[in-house]
């Protein structure tokens, strides 16, 4: 059932985008390259422009600046209903007075993408066999729960074969365990349809589990855009290495690409400032901790997480950091236990001193 | 066991408050049905219902009565559902104005409002047309506040607004995302300003009587003046006449979607 599922993908460029409302420049200058088929989380803090992101490319916000380009495409002054993309909101969307199936077919019935009512109806139903949702096809809206509400919509979005699929925090309003559950469900949804895909939240864990490529955004312009494990493991800006994940700031001397922290001489990455005193963001995975005699730490506190264990520890020298060790090195480092906190030697960003 | 006690008891509470409400409400009637069936000499019969029928003054005011209603229902419709949508949907700024606007009927005892519209009739009748149909134009005024409420309700109890753009990115044209999404979703908000509508124009009596414009109430309290009998059974004929079309109008509508709907599927 699944081959005809599949999708058209096209490649999104969105270049120099600017958004001003009053005084607040909620786009300003943005710029981000999405590949056929590709996956992109937009990743921010609130405020920072990403609705206003995927609003410009779908049409529904117009811009002060910039272009958008579909395949190559200017979109940039097209109408919403000529744009061809599907997409989810935040909020609960679907329309109140139709049933579920006819909430997916909606967007067959009008002349965008009218088909006649024999293949609606079996793509309607395919749809919401992809979502899971088969048995529901005549429950309306208000008798369905809010995950089930947002994968209608989903399967709703991705009936008129859309270009470009843009969603916007789908899953903000739903519980934690419906929220992993459809999170992984978009995904595998996005991969079977192949459709390009925006996609906004302010769920790091959400956008680094499921994302071809993550982009952070702060201030209407993208800080960096990767990978979800090079923007973990190097990120571009103080912002994004303290955005995504935690970060320990450690105090050291920079010299020469190099800055020392606890005792040893530890790559910078690029960006970070290049001498005098700085704070390196260390993750807590990056640092060994030990039980031994020639402590220069005490454990305050230890947290169970599952496979691995997160202490928080005194330093002798002052300060407190995070340490997160596999759980089974962690049985001898309760509370109070004497410990040398190391470091592996993974290159860091520095930040200036404040 | 005391699951079921406790509902029986909420259940005989309910049967005895309706039943209350009942007999406060239909004992009157009762009462004007009992009157109404009399005459002066103390015999039954069903002759001041029969003479309502050789009033032509009355039919003529309940025809026109009827007819400003639809007026009204229609100035309704093609006016103030589309503005109200339109400043919901686009000029959110002017929401506030607007709704300060509508409500202002309210504010004014509907006195004044004669006063202050009646020169105008005056202009209006020597210069325009005498037809009370234009009465329309002050009850499409007097209606506002009602049908305002009950749509920018049925507006705000939906996110009409991402509804909206969920349409537009789906395809729809402006016109199909009104016609197709927007109206059908505040449908019932749209039926009871209407409905309120209706009532409020068929039962109308200051205005039109200051305004001297024959309607239904005004020639319902003329006849009351010369017949009591006649008047009551009048009264109870109007409201059992008025009882029906709001009853009957929104359940044909509701239908008539409903089978469309089922057609759809
Ligand atoms: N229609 C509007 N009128 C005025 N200001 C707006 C409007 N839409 C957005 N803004 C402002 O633009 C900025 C960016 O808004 P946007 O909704 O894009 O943020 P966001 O990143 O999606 O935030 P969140 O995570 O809270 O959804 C904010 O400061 C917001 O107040
Ligand atoms: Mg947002």
């Amino acid at each position: 059932m699944s081959t005809n599922v599949r999708g058209s993908s096209a490649a999104v460029k969105l270049i120099g985008l600017e958004k001003s409302f009053g005084s607040v420049k909620a786009l300003d200058g943005l710029t981000i390259e999405i590949g056929p088929g590709e996956l992109v989380a937009l990743l921010g803090p609130s405020g920072c422009g990403k609705t206003t992101a995927l609003r410009a490319l779908a049409g529904l916000q117009n811009l002060d600046h910039g272009q958008i380009f579909v395949d190559e495409k200017d979109v940039t002054f097209l109408a919403p209903n000529r744009r061809n993309m599907g997409m989810v909101f935040q909020a609960y969307s679907l329309f109140p007075h139709m049933s579920a199936l006819a909430n997916v077919e909606y967007g067959l019935t009008l002349k965008a993408h009218k088909t006649s009512s024999d293949k609606r109806s079996a793509r309607g139903k395919e749809l919401l066999d992809l979502v899971g949702l088969s048995t529901h096809a005549k429950h309306y809206p208000h008798q369905l729960s809010g995950g089930q509400q947002q994968r209608v919509a989903l399967a709703r979005a991705l009936a008129i074969s859309p270009q470009v699929l843009l969603l916007d925090e789908p899953l903000s309003a739903l519980d934690a365990k419906v929220r992993t559950q459809l999170r992984d469900e978009i995904r595998r949804i996005q991969l079977e349809v192949g459709t390009t895909t925006l996609f906004v939240t302010h769920d790091q864990e959400e956008a680094l589990g499921i994302a071809d490529r993550v982009g952070v955004m702060r201030g209407g312009i993208l800080e960096q855009i990767a990978v979800p494990a090079e923007l973990y493991d190097r990120p571009a800006s103080a912002f994004v290495a303290e955005f995504v994940g935690l970060t320990n700031p450690i105090r050291g001397n920079v010299s020469a690409g190099f800055i020392e922290i606890l005792g040893l001489r530890v790559p910078t990455l690029p960006g970070s400032i290049s001498s005098g005193t700085g704070i390196a963001l260390v993750r807590p995975e990056s640092l060994k901790v030990e039980a031994t005699t020639e402590a220069n730490g005490k454990v305050f506190s230890a947290s169970f997480l599952g496979a691995s264990c997160r202490l928080t520890i005194d330093l002798s020298a002052g300060g407190r950091v995070v340490a997160q060790v596999p759980s089974s090195d962690a049985a001898s480092l309760g509370a109070g236990a004497s410990v040398k906190v190391a470091f592996r030697s993974t290159p860091v960003f520095v930040k200036a001193e404040q | 066991m005391s699951v079921q006690n406790q509902s029986l008891g909420i259940k005989t509470w309910r049967r005895a408050i309706i039943l209350f409400v009942a007999i406060y409400l239909l004992l009157p009637i009762a009462a004007m049905l009992d009157f109404s069936t009399k005459s002066l000499s103390g015999k039954r019969g069903l002759s001041s219902w029969r003479a309502i029928f050789q009033q032509p003054d009355l039919i003529a005011a309940v025809g026109v009565s009827l007819e400003l209603a639809a007026i009204v229902v229609a100035l309704v419709f093609f006016l103030v559902v589309p503005t109200v949508v339109w400043v919901h949907l686009k000029l959110p700024k002017l929401r506030r104005p607007i709704e300060l606007i509508c409500l202002l009927p309210l504010a004014i005892p509907g006195i004044v409002l004669v006063v202050g519209v009646a020169s105008i009739y005056r202009w209006i009748s020597i210069h325009v047309t005498e037809s009370p149909l234009m009465l329309a134009a002050v009850y499409s005024m007097l209606v506002l506040p009602y049908t305002y409420r009950s749509l920018s309700a049925a507006l705000n109890s939906v996110d009409i607004h991402t509804l909206a753009e969920a349409s537009r990115t789906l395809g729809a044209s402006t016109y199909r995302m009104l016609f197709g999404v927007v109206f059908p979703t505040i449908r019932s908000g749209v039926m009871s300003g209407a409905v309120i509508a209706i009532a409020l124009v068929l039962g109308e009596y200051t205005i039109s009587s200051i305004l001297n414009f024959s309607t239904m109430q005004v020639e319902i309290n003329l006849i009351g003046q010369t017949d009591g009998f006649v008047a009551v059974a009048i009264s109870l004929a109007s409201l059992i006449f008025v009882f029906l079309l709001l009853v009957v109008i929104p359940t044909t509508v509701n239908h008539r979607n409903e089978v469309l709907e089922a057609e759809h599927s």
